[in-house]
């Protein structure tokens, strides 16, 4: 019925059947962490349950590693889901009546793995991740928090390629939650798995992801990095999430840095050119760089002034060197420090050639730290304010 | 006036005719079960029965059950009627396991079928509002006089609450945790043994106690077709206006309910609290 160009609304009232996913295609990489962020109802559970078809999708395909999943017989099937894809629930999914060892062991059971074997590689990951003194522990007797890296080890006892994390650490208390998405990063990077994790919440897309897909009525709304989304959300539902989000330790200085500052260029501008600049951009300190755009420092109107009251004739004296410097890839969060009393612009130099690539205004840092938009603060474009700063 | 009566008295004279062979297999088999549970009980002398039974009840209960069912099967032996109380346990326990023996199969069936479950649910309906003096008749025709139709009766007027039991327990199993089972590849029989029958285990264990409880009560009413056992104690008080008998015979009976009751409830509540 969708492919008759008909709505989700209409396909409701007509057969009474909600559309829970419509046109959603994306790839996962290999070892990628990848969030699929909505809120409740916006099909990003349904499409997860379809990568392990829990649901079977109507239409579609799911590939992975060149087979098309929505073909495999039941045997097949079920040979997947016990080698290559695990899943973790957010309201746990644990056996009542197992204790935590048995939970972890559950997956190598089903797979007719001797008792020994099992119980050892269920002890390895239990002790990865942090349960052991809890084995023989019934699950229920567990906090909200223990009984996720129950489900966790379960799924990593599989050792699966992909982990489908549905709303994982939805259910846990704000400080564990944190906790356990260290856990899960820092278990990423040694483990390389491939993780498709599940969340309504953007914060925790933001923090844990590499890409993110936003959904909304089943529809893929937006796919890219975090930084693209908070940068440039594709319409205005993507903006009202972004604009409630921590930006801080998100936003790179790359992507505020205005590239093209007016500086003053060492043995070319000498104290006239210098002062020029200053009066035709209308400021009143300016970033030095070598020919070769080395940065060197800063430079203020007024020691220009006092050279050329001195009669000198290169600005040699008045650069100012003992000025930090920032890489493009520095959060908000890091370049707070850099924050002065004069309201220099923080310089953003390559690490390695130490060229210097552009400046960040403190406005910039100020706003993305308050967390207000631009409009709200002056009504101007980024570029503008940079000028005026600068 | 329609009359339905003939139709059945028909039917059932059908089945007489045409399966006698079955009735008789089935004869044979009901009969070498209770015939053997009963030799089980009658063998060894009253005191190790009692003591076997008292050392369960201090297992699985405690020492009120334990005193209760000493105390209470003494006097038993006492009035004299110890046989006769052994002949019961035997037909309720034989009974008892054939109606678990279907009917946990089909509890598991219906709540895995929602039609299965739709067409049983009058069914069973049926087969426990019907007044359990009429299985007797069919019982009768089929299998003659004796233990095997008085089992027969009994499996059927005992069987539902197994099957609603076993069924509710099957579908209460939390979707939540059907679903993880199934993300890990678990076969449907993997399913059902290894998480929904132990998480089930104890509404499953009610519906076991439920089960021998009314085969108890339809065991005493099977004594009109001789079945013999503590029945045939109570029918003779009510026949010959003996009330006296007819109250040991009674007494008797809940005597050993209690035990079977309370001994069969220890096996739902213990798991319960491991879970």
């Amino acid at each position: 019925m969708l492919k008759q160009g008909k709505s989700k609304a209409t396909i409701l009232k007509e057969t009474g059947c909600t559309v829970a996913v419509k046109n959603a295609t994306f790839n996962i990489e290999k070892g990628e962490f990848f969030v699929i962020m909505g809120l409740s109802g916006s099909g990003k559970s349904s499409l997860l349950r379809c990568l392990n078809r829990l649901i079977e999708p109507t239409s579609g395909k799911v590939v992975l590693n060149d087979r098309d999943i929505t073909l495999l017989s039941d045997d097949k099937l079920q040979e997947m889901r016990r080698k290559e894809m695990a899943m973790v629930f957010q309201n746990f999914g644990l056996l009542p009546h197992r204790t935590v060892i048995d939970n972890v062991a559950f997956g190598l059971e089903l797979q007719h793995v001797p008792l020994e074997e099992r119980t050892q590689k269920a002890q390895e990951v239990i002790d990865l991740v942090g349960l052991n003194g809890y084995e023989k522990q019934h699950t229920a007797a567990l906090s909200g928090g223990m009984q996720q890296r129950v489900g966790l080890a379960r799924a990593l006892a599989n050792n699966p390629e992909i982990l489908l994390m549905d709303e994982a650490f939805s259910a846990l208390d704000p400080l564990i939650r944190t906790q356990m998405q260290d856990e899960l990063i820092d278990l990423q990077k040694t483990m390389q798995k491939t993780i498709v994790f599940i969340t309504h919440d953007l914060d925790e897309a933001i923090r844990l992801g590499d890409r993110i897909v936003i959904m909304k009525d089943g529809e893929v709304v937006q796919i890219g990095t975090p930084e693209d989304i908070l940068t440039n959300p594709a319409n205005d539902y993507v903006s009202s999430f972004v604009e409630k989000v921590d930006r801080k330790s998100i936003i790179t200085a790359a992507s505020l840095m205005f590239e093209k500052p007016t500086v003053a260029i060492f043995r070319k501008d000498g104290v006239e050119g210098s002062l020029r600049k200053m009066r035709s951009s209308g400021l009143i300190s300016l970033p030095a760089v070598s020919l070769d755009k080395h940065f060197l420092g800063f430079v203020y109107l007024k020691d220009i002034l006092e050279l050329k009251a001195k009669g000198e004739h290169t600005i040699e004296k008045a650069i100012m060197s003992d000025v930090p410097v920032a890489y493009p890839e520095y959060t908000v969060e890091q370049m707070l420090p850099f924050i002065a009393e004069n309201g220099r612009p923080v310089p953003i130099v390559d690490r390695q050639t130490n060229k210097l690539l552009g400046i960040v205004a403190q406005t910039s840092l100020l706003i993305e730290t308050t967390g207000t938009s631009w409009e709200n603060v002056t009504g101007n474009t980024i570029d503008n304010l940079q000028k005026e700063i600068i | 006036m329609i009359h339905i009566g003939p139709y059945i008295e028909q039917f059932i004279n059908w089945l007489t005719l045409n399966f006698a062979e079955f009735f008789n297999a089935v004869k044979y088999i009901v009969e070498s079960v209770v015939n053997s549970v009963e030799f089980v009980f009658m063998y060894p002398p009253f005191y190790v029965i009692i003591a076997l039974i008292a050392l369960l009840s201090w297992k699985r209960s405690g020492l009120g059950l334990t005193v209760l069912s000493i105390l209470g099967l003494m006097l038993i032996w006492a009035m004299g009627y110890w046989p006769q109380t052994m002949a019961t346990l035997a037909l309720i326990l034989s009974a008892a396991f054939i109606a678990l023996l279907i009917g946990i199969p089909l509890g598991i069936w219906a709540a895995k079928k929602p039609l299965a479950g739709k067409i049983m649910r009058p069914v069973l309906d049926l087969m426990q509002t019907m007044p359990a003096f009429v299985y007797l008749i069919p019982a009768v025709l089929f299998f003659g006089l004796g233990k095997v139709p008085g089992a027969f009766a009994t499996v059927i007027f005992a069987m539902p609450p197994a099957v609603r039991l076993t069924s509710l327990g099957i579908s209460q199993v939390p979707a939540s945790i059907v679903e993880a089972t199934r993300s890990f590849g678990a076969t449907p029989g993997q399913l059902l043994f290894k998480v929904e029958l132990p998480i089930a285990l104890p509404t499953i264990l009610a519906g076991v106690n439920q089960t021998i409880m009314m085969a108890l009560s339809m065991v005493v009413i099977s004594a009109m077709i001789a079945a013999g056992g503590l029945g045939e104690v109570v029918l003779k008080g009510i026949t010959q206006l003996k009330i006296g008998v007819g109250f040991e015979g009674g007494i008797a009976v809940v005597i050993l309910a209690i035990i079977l009751d309370r001994i069969t409830q220890s096996f739902g509540n213990v798991k319960k609290s491991n879970i």
